[in-house]
């Protein structure tokens, strides 16, 4: 896909977080969405994400890492379901076993993909969560 | 070498990359993610990925190095090491990486000191061939001439 053909989604004034502790995947993961025309936040683990939202934030979109200190992906989208928040949540991870893919599934995760990610997984979550608009 | 033959190296030199398997297709999509809103992007992270990775294999002689080695220490900043560099297409530090984390999970100290001798190997090959890639990509760049997209054709 070239730069010409990739969908603005600025104008949809989409919002998202990164949940992230990796300083290289949260500049990427960052840049893709920028690059999509999505607003977002980053924060450096599950703690920060839930906090972020105890403090009134929200988002459309929140890309969660499963490996993370203090507060893991999993715990984080569990608190996040518990508080009521109904955001679209996709786990980013390297390539998990079934069994911790299937734990973080059912913590509340719309979706998931392994990393690294790209500019096409990152529009498939896009267009499996309803977000990606057809230009 | 005029601007035509520096760009004709890059393209060489950066081929040649992909093709002894030093970096894998993620590193061209950073590329692609690079633009005139931030042209230095690829750079950028790759510092980053420098910065985090010296910090990261420090951390590792320092764990392994301990009399009794804490495995709980050592799989977290491999995990790491591996996922950044699975991010930015440093496919053989990856590669390593896998290895070494299957050595953690046996807790075989010995195995682990032979994948981290392997690990910095890896990544310090990538680091002297990215460090060239970029200096001439700079070369090009103060002669005026613009950075040519990478043509696999494999």
């Amino acid at each position: 896909m070239t730069r010409e053909e990739l969908p603005n989604l600025a104008e949809s004034k989409l919002t998202a977080l990164v949940v992230d502790d990796n300083f290289v995947n949260q500049s990427i993961h960052q840049k893709l969405l920028s690059r999509l025309g999505i607003q977002n936040d980053v924060v450096c683990n599950g703690k920060e994400a839930v906090d972020a939202h105890c403090s009134g934030r929200n988002y459309d979109l929140i890309l969660m890492d499963m490996d993370m200190p203090i507060m893991n992906g999993t715990q984080a989208t569990k608190r996040l379901r518990e508080m009521g928040i109904e955001s679209k949540i996709a786990g980013v991870t390297t390539r998990a076993n079934e069994g911790e893919k299937k734990e973080f599934m059912e913590a509340g995760l719309n979706d998931f993909q392994e990393k690294p990610l790209t500019i096409s997984k990152l529009l498939s979550i896009l267009h499996k969560l309803d977000f990606y608009v057809q230009t | 070498m005029d601007l035509v033959q520096m760009q004709k190296s890059l393209q060489d030199y950066t081929k040649s990359l992909f093709l002894e398997g030093i970096l894998d297709s993620q590193f061209l999509q950073l590329q692609q993610l690079q633009d005139e809103s931030n042209p230095d992007f690829v750079s950028q992270v790759v510092t980053l990925f420098f910065q985090d990775s010296d910090r990261i294999l420090n951390d590792l002689s320092l764990s392994l190095g301990q009399q009794v080695v804490d495995f709980k220490k050592v799989d977290p900043h491999v995990h790491q090491l591996k996922g950044s560099s699975s991010s930015i297409g440093a496919q053989r530090v990856k590669n390593a990486c896998v290895v070494f984390r299957n050595f953690c999970e046996q807790q075989n100290v010995e195995a682990c000191h032979r994948c981290l001798q392997q690990v910095k190997q890896e990544y310090y090959l990538v680091k002297n061939r990215l460090e060239t890639l970029f200096k001439l990509e700079q070369q090009i760049v103060a002669s005026g001439g613009m950075i040519p997209a990478v043509e696999l054709g494999f």
